[in-house]
């Protein structure tokens, strides 16, 4: 592109005000990257839940738990593979601002049902060995420096041992990983054995928490949670059992009706860019009059100074939304490293596509009035001018 | 010598508000190809009007202007814009150059508008620096040159792209008495060596004396009698 060079020097002709302008696009979409990745986790978009797994929760509430004894039910449901269950231990590794979530599962069937995460067979046979064993995810070990053989202390805030005292202890007997790249969205996971933990608690034993199918086809999904929940309908123990997909969803979206914030954030922050951006293209063609008639003058057509101007509002915006989206990329990998619970969150195709449709439609907006005003301007008048 | 400029019967004028001004009144001039013109006349006379008719930045309000062959008067603003491109080199009392541009970018300017490769272009601004002396000062800024300098670097940028005609409303207005001697010898050289064609407006008589030919304007018209014979 030839055309480049000069486009590049007028672009930085007032240093300061276009670093300004540059460093405000920058913010913008660095906030626009954020947001629009955890709108689209709050659509469900970007969510990496494509295994063929159903919960099965309590219809009331997923707090509520489900009894053990309807495991032979479910595993009879044609279609399902295998059946977990895990049960929320709620416990707190030595201050609570260090949340993590804790299960109690059946090794055996956690093994079974979570063919996602990798655990190796030495490691498995640690875990069912000894009954203090537990396992961790690769990420959860890596944020806390755990090793193998590391004794970890929890406070449960439900569940008391029968001495009444909240101080379990286990020790990591293993650490599993993904199965195939990034397969394993369960990484910040601790799991403790159910048999142990059954015993060993206060109150509540023959509860089970909620249940996970493995389907042998993923199509069967919606007809085994219409079968399960069927089975159960008018029973003390009424079932809801959807996608693990919705389950996670409908997890968090109980965090307020995020989504409008965002959006009302999103149109804010735009109004405001437009502004910014809007006012330097517009004295960036006033104080340049002369130069652009010249530019006519040795021969530039009005379409050609119409696209020069909008080519250098292109310019700006795509280099500051650029800057902007790649900060993002990095705030949100340091976010899905932090405890909130949420899922990964990670900017996906849909929320680039956005992000590069906002650089252009921003360029155009604030630089089609300069660019007409460019195409329009005559010769002999801006020349007169001196 | 055949005619390269050929105004006949042209008839400027400009309306401001309700008032319409006769700027040009029915003016027909012919000049010849490898002709340097130097173009005087009174303040307000209408002299940059005319140059502007010649150099295709304006139409007449009636009658033709035909410069290397063709209408110019009748082509539309795109056409006159593409014309321009390859018939007429600009230089101004101010150089307006652009200010971010080093030298050589300025002088490539004109080019941007031809399909030379990247190289082709260098060595052309290359030739076009070393013709007005100022090959060494290719990058350099326009707010680090002299006037004088300046000045060369846009007669650089005029003459780059091989125009018909070069096209200088007061070059020398602008500069001190030895520098406008030198740009004057310059354009002088272009007229003899290099066979360009140059129509010069100036208020300065010793700048005129450069010229092959005096053309006086007063009042929108021709003031015969006082024209030069040619050299
Ligand atoms: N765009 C315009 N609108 C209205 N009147 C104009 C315009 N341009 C020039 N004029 C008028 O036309 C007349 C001739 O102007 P022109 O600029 O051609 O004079 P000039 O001979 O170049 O003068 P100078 O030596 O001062 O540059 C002047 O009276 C001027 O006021
Ligand atoms: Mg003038």
């Amino acid at each position: 592109m030839k055309f480049f060079p000069l486009l590049w020097a007028t672009l930085w002709r007032r240093k300061a005000r276009t670093i300004f302008t540059l460093f405000s696009l920058t913010a913008a979409f660095l906030l626009l990257g954020t947001l629009q990745a955890a709108h689209a986790l709050f659509s469900g978009g970007s969510l990496n839940l494509s295994a063929p797994i159903l919960v099965v929760q309590a219809r009331v509430s997923f707090t509520t738990p489900l009894p053990m004894r309807l495991l032979p039910q479910l595993e009879a449901v044609p279609g399902v593979a295998s059946v977990s269950h895990s049960q929320f231990f709620g416990g707190v590794y030595k201050d609570p601002k260090n949340f993590f979530p804790q299960f109690a599962v059946n090794p055996e069937r956690w093994r079974k049902t979570f063919l996602e995460c990798h655990l190796s067979d030495e490691q498995y046979q640690a875990w069912t060995t000894s009954r203090t064993a537990v396992i961790a995810g690769k990420q959860l070990a890596a944020r806390f420096g755990w090793k193998i053989g590391d004794r970890i202390p929890l406070t449960s805030q439900i569940f008391p041992l029968k001495d009444g005292s909240r101080a379990w202890t286990f020790d990591l007997a293993g650490i599993f990983d993904d199965a195939s790249p990034g397969s394993c969205v369960r990484q910040g996971n601790l799991y403790i054995r159910y048999d142990y933990f059954d015993e060993a608690r206060q109150f509540g034993q023959g509860t089970g928490g909620i249940f996970v199918l493995r389907l042998s086809d993923p199509n069967l999904a919606e007809r085994v949670s219409h079968q399960v929940d069927g089975l159960f309908e008018n029973s003390p123990d009424e079932t809801k059992t959807q996608t693990e997909k919705d389950f996670t969803l409908n997890f968090v979206r109980q965090l307020g009706n995020l989504n409008l914030i965002i959006t009302w954030i999103t149109l804010a922050v735009f109004f405001s860019i437009l502004l910014v951006s809007g006012n330097t293209m517009s004295q960036a063609v006033r104080e340049r009059i002369p130069e652009l008639a010249v530019l006519k003058t040795i021969g530039f057509t009005d379409a050609g100074v119409l696209a020069l101007v909008l080519a250098e509002s292109l310019l700006l915006c795509v280099l500051g939304g650029l800057t902007g989206m790649l900060l993002s990329v990095g705030v949100l990998k340091v976010i899905s490293k932090l405890p909130t619970g949420i899922p990964p969150i990670s900017a996906d195709g849909s929320v680039w596509l956005f992000a590069a449709a906002s650089m252009v439609g921003l360029a155009l907006l604030v630089g089609i009035l300069p660019a007409f005003r460019a195409k329009n301007l005559s010769i002999i008048e801006a020349l007169a001018v001196r | 010598m055949s005619a390269i400029v050929s105004l006949s019967n042209v008839v400027k004028s400009y309306t401001r508000g309700k008032q319409t001004v006769e700027v040009l009144h029915h003016l027909s001039i012919e000049i010849a190809q490898g002709d340097f013109v130097a173009l005087m006349g009174p303040s307000g006379s209408g002299k940059t009007t005319l140059l502007n008719l010649i150099g295709g930045l304006d139409r007449p309000s009636s009658g033709e202007v035909k410069v290397a062959g063709e209408r110019i008067d009748q082509l539309s603003s795109g056409q006159l814009a593409k014309w321009r491109a390859r018939h007429v080199g600009f230089v101004f009392q101010f150089y307006n150059l652009m200010p971010m541009l080093s030298a050589e970018r300025n002088v490539e300017l004109p080019l941007l508008l031809t399909s030379l490769s990247s190289a082709q272009r260098k060595k052309n601004v290359q030739a076009a620096l070393t013709v007005v002396g100022l090959a060494e000062r290719a990058k350099h800024k326009p707010a680090e040159l002299s006037g004088g300098q300046a000045q060369r670097v846009a007669i650089a940028r005029a003459l780059v792209a091989d125009p018909t005609l070069l096209v200088c409303d007061e070059p020398t207005g602008d500069l001190d008495r030895s520098t406008a001697d030198e740009i004057l010898h310059l354009l002088q050289v272009l007229n003899k060596d290099h066979g360009k064609t140059i129509v010069m407006v100036t208020h300065d008589p010793k700048a005129a004396e450069y010229a092959s030919h005096q053309l006086h304007l007063d009042k929108g018209q021709l003031v015969e009698g006082d024209v030069k014979a040619a050299a």
